[in-house]
């Protein structure tokens, strides 16, 4: 499989589970917020500063259907996921030796 | 096991944000040996497909949901380094657009999953390897192992976190065991996950798999070999 190939299927894949089985996920707390309710420290939590932006809590704000709201808003999250991590890792990466531009000692 | 704003004090959560910073530095040095033209795309995808995945929790019983870290797949498939440069990105997104995790928080949560799960899974999965037979179809063994470890540890991880900074008078050995017994069947959910989706990625394109060197150079060593007495 070439590599092109390979990583679009991946990120249809990855747009398949944000933006589609995401709705059929289960609701209930997960080991940690169960965990914290059981025990009694679940109170203790407060809503992040993020929590009045336009997709908190992986719906889009004013989108009426609940399977629309969640599916953009994760697949929204793998497009920027995506282009940041994929950004990074591109600035960092390793140049082929000719093309670094960059002096022998700047090198790890 | 996104921790929300809240439960740890001020001064934990500085600290962890200290131990946080300090591991995407080193992880921003390190990845540099692990990523090429070839395998930056790998970086971004890994990054989006754990992000998709947390999105999908399954349920575990008892009204109790858990989803994949993704600390040991990321590791397997990119390298320990590109790995927490993954998570810290995934979790960044999640903290700033969805709410999901705290804000204040971020440092626990880069310090448990780039760092702990990260780093639990790919020690327990090149230990496996040292076990196991160099073989490329034991490679989503060795990762689901490494799977079902990362996920309680990193669970032990928080409660340590909690032990010293907890804003809760909660017996600790209620918490602990409550902590250990979910995250336990959580990872293996993780487990189940990992070795499939490593099977899969090694069925298209080994070389893709970091995790996979080693079998794969064996590999072809033995094809040479062939080729010489034939």
């Amino acid at each position: 499989m070439r590599t092109r190939t390979f990583i679009v299927a991946g990120l249809v894949a990855a747009l398949v589970l944000a933006g589609v089985a995401s709705f059929y996920a289960s609701s209930h707390p997960d080991g940690l917020e169960y965990v914290a309710e059981k025990t009694g420290f679940l109170d203790r939590s407060y809503d992040s500063s993020a929590a009045d932006g336009p997709m908190a809590g992986y719906a889009v704000k004013g989108v009426d259907s609940p399977r629309l709201a969640g599916g953009l808003a994760g697949v929204v999250g793998v497009l920027v996921t995506l282009g940041l991590a994929g950004g990074i890792a591109y600035a960092v990466r390793r140049r082929q030796p000719d093309d670094t531009g960059q002096p022998a000692s700047e090198r790890v | 096991m996104h921790v929300p704003d809240g439960f740890l004090d001020a001064p934990t959560s500085v600290l962890t944000g200290v131990v946080a910073a300090a591991g995407v530095a080193v992880a921003l040095r390190g990845a540099r040996r692990e990523l090429d033209d070839r395998t930056a795309p790998m970086a971004g995808l890994v990054a989006a497909f754990v992000f998709a995945a947390q999105m999908v929790n399954f349920p575990v019983g008892a009204g109790t949901s858990g989803h994949l870290l993704g600390g040991a797949l990321a590791a397997v498939l990119v390298g320990p380094f590109t790995a927490a440069l993954c998570l810290a990105v995934v979790l960044l997104v999640q903290g700033l657009l969805f709410a999901d995790g705290g804000i204040t928080a971020l440092g626990t949560n880069v310090m448990l999953f780039s760092i702990v799960a990260v780093g639990t899974g790919w020690l327990v999965f090149r230990a496996s390897q040292t076990v196991l037979p160099t073989r490329l179809s034991l490679v989503p063994v060795a990762a689901a192992v490494a799977a079902l470890v990362s996920v309680p540890v990193t669970a032990l991880a928080f409660v340590g976190l909690f032990s010293v900074g907890g804003q809760a008078p909660v017996p600790l050995g209620a918490v602990v065991t409550a902590m250990l017994g979910w995250h336990v069947l959580i990872g293996v959910g993780e487990a189940l996950i990992t070795g499939v989706v490593v099977s899969s990625v090694i069925a298209a394109r080994p070389d893709l798999v970091r995790g996979a060197r080693c079998a794969l150079s064996t590999k072809q060593l033995v094809v040479r070999g062939g080729e010489v007495t034939a």
